[in-house]
């Protein structure tokens, strides 16, 4: 099992687990906005806390929430060897680079874009996973009101500032890592690149555009 | 004569691997718009050499035709200039305007040190291509052109990537300098076609094995290497090497 250890240890094997584990993030954020999107029914949250309900009590979700853990650690900790490893590839800088001449910006900023989600991603956390956990420890979970919890949060003009910076960083992260991961998996040829590359950015900026929505509504009582 | 321009050159000036090198600001006047970067360069060389002061400037060029590889200067942020599709030696002063100014560094790499001022090391490439082995073949007469039948899309794409002439401008531009697009060329080029078959998977896990070794990043597919390489190979080398790179690990005998 020797050839394993070799593939995930060379840097095209790490790339590997970058871009699986990056796509499965992508289907998570999938299921996250089509579920939090039941707050535009402006049922007052009834719709949501049923959703938020059954995603806090199904078994099933219960096993795929530690599969997506492993699978953001992974993704995080393998970025994190991986760019300190390329920062050493060049000890000594440029004096004059003219990156914008080859290259997009946010391609070149997948770190410090991933590490701004990474920061978002633990007060995220904080405002709402936390308090599921707590619930679901006490058994009290059945018949909370999530949407409640929502809206007390995004009344704070400074939680959605928060998100919204938290979204951008998120639409650029993807604009790149949705096209790169195909790449990543040796899937580029002229036949549908150009469908991959223009449906990535058209997913990254509809999800976006999605999520910004939800603190942006909530604050100002358009969803309510 | 009239339309010539004065530059002002920043240099990037270092004694040896060892020494710690810095910028040195030259004017360099009178150049001809039809010179190319090399002869301006050539132009200050002897100048500096007539005036005994300082040592020429040491920079690698061979052919001045854009085919042999050796020319590397990273000029204005970008590798080979501001031009595409070009190398430093085929990129002519009429580029630039009179009194600008020009940043002139050598190539940045730890898998590239410098040798003096404006030259490298690149045999880490030379390595990689030895680390890939020979082809089997019979020698003797050359047979019949079509005993080996090459469909005309894979002879295309392989003689595209076998364009590449290992400069290390895409190592230059990438920002992790990954050299990625060189191995690319370099595994596609004989993977494309029925002579590479027997050595397909081993030459790919060697020379991929070797790259690491050799300390280059990691590809972060920024595209980079794709737009400042002077014969423009294409970003599809290095998803075939990745698809190679898996192929080879996942379903041959070697590795």
């Amino acid at each position: 099992m020797n050839w394993i250890t070799k593939m995930f240890s060379s840097s095209l094997g790490q790339k590997l687990i970058m871009a699986i584990t990056g796509l499965f993030l992508i289907t998570f954020l999938i299921v996250h906005c089509t579920l939090n999107s039941l707050i535009f029914l402006n049922d007052g949250g009834v719709t949501f806390n049923a959703g938020a309900e059954f995603m806090a009590t199904n078994p099933l979700i219960r096993i795929v929430e530690v599969v997506l853990f492993i699978g953001l650690i992974l993704h995080v900790v393998k970025a994190l060897v991986i760019t300190l490893n390329n920062n050493k590839s060049r000890p000594v800088k440029y004096a004059a680079y003219d990156g914008k001449a080859n290259s997009k910006w946010y391609s070149r900023s997948m770190g410090i874009l991933g590490s701004l989600l990474l920061i978002f991603l633990v007060i995220h956390l904080s405002h709402f996973w936390i308090g599921t956990k707590v619930l679901q420890y006490n058994g009290t979970i059945v018949g909370h009101n999530t949407f409640h919890e929502l809206v007390e949060v995004f009344h704070n003009p400074i939680n959605v500032f928060v998100y919204l910076l938290g979204v951008i960083s998120l639409g650029y992260h993807l604009m790149h890592g949705f096209q790169s991961a195909f790449q990543t998996l040796g899937i580029n040829h002229k036949k549908y690149t150009p469908f991959i590359k223009s449906f990535g950015n058209v997913f990254s900026i509809l999800i976006s555009f999605i999520f910004a929505m939800m603190p942006i509504a909530m604050h100002f009582d358009i969803i309510k | 004569m009239s339309g010539n321009m004065n530059i002002n050159l920043k240099v990037w000036r270092q004694k040896n691997g060892k020494s710690q090198g810095k910028l040195v600001d030259y004017k360099v006047e009178n150049v001809s718009p039809d010179m190319s970067f090399l002869e301006m360069f050539d132009v200050l060389n002897d100048r500096l050499i007539n005036e005994g002061k300082d040592e020429p400037i040491a920079f690698d060029h061979d052919c001045r035709e854009g085919i042999c590889g050796s020319c590397s200067m990273y000029i204005n942020g970008r590798p080979h200039g501001p031009n595409q599709g070009v190398t430093t030696c085929q990129l002519h002063m009429r580029s630039f305007k009179d009194n600008d100014t020009i940043v002139v560094e050598p190539w940045r790499s730890a898998a590239f040190p410098v040798i003096k001022d404006l030259a490298t090391n690149r045999s880490a490439f030379d390595r990689i291509i030895a680390s890939g082995g020979f082809i089997s073949i019979n020698t003797g007469n050359a047979q019949d052109a079509n005993n080996l039948p090459i469909p005309k899309g894979d002879a295309d794409d392989s003689f595209a990537a076998a364009a590449c002439i290992g400069c290390g401008a895409c190592v230059a531009a990438c920002k992790n300098s990954s050299a990625m697009l060189f191995v690319s060329a370099k595994v596609s080029q004989l993977a494309l076609l029925p002579q590479g078959a027997p050595e397909r998977a081993t030459r790919v896990l060697n020379m991929v094995a070797q790259m690491d070794a050799e300390g280059f990043g990691s590809c972060t597919n920024t595209g980079a290497c794709e737009a400042e390489c002077p014969k423009q190979i294409s970003l599809t080398n290095i998803a075939r090497l990745n698809r190679e790179y898996y192929k080879a690990q996942l379903f041959s005998n070697e590795g």
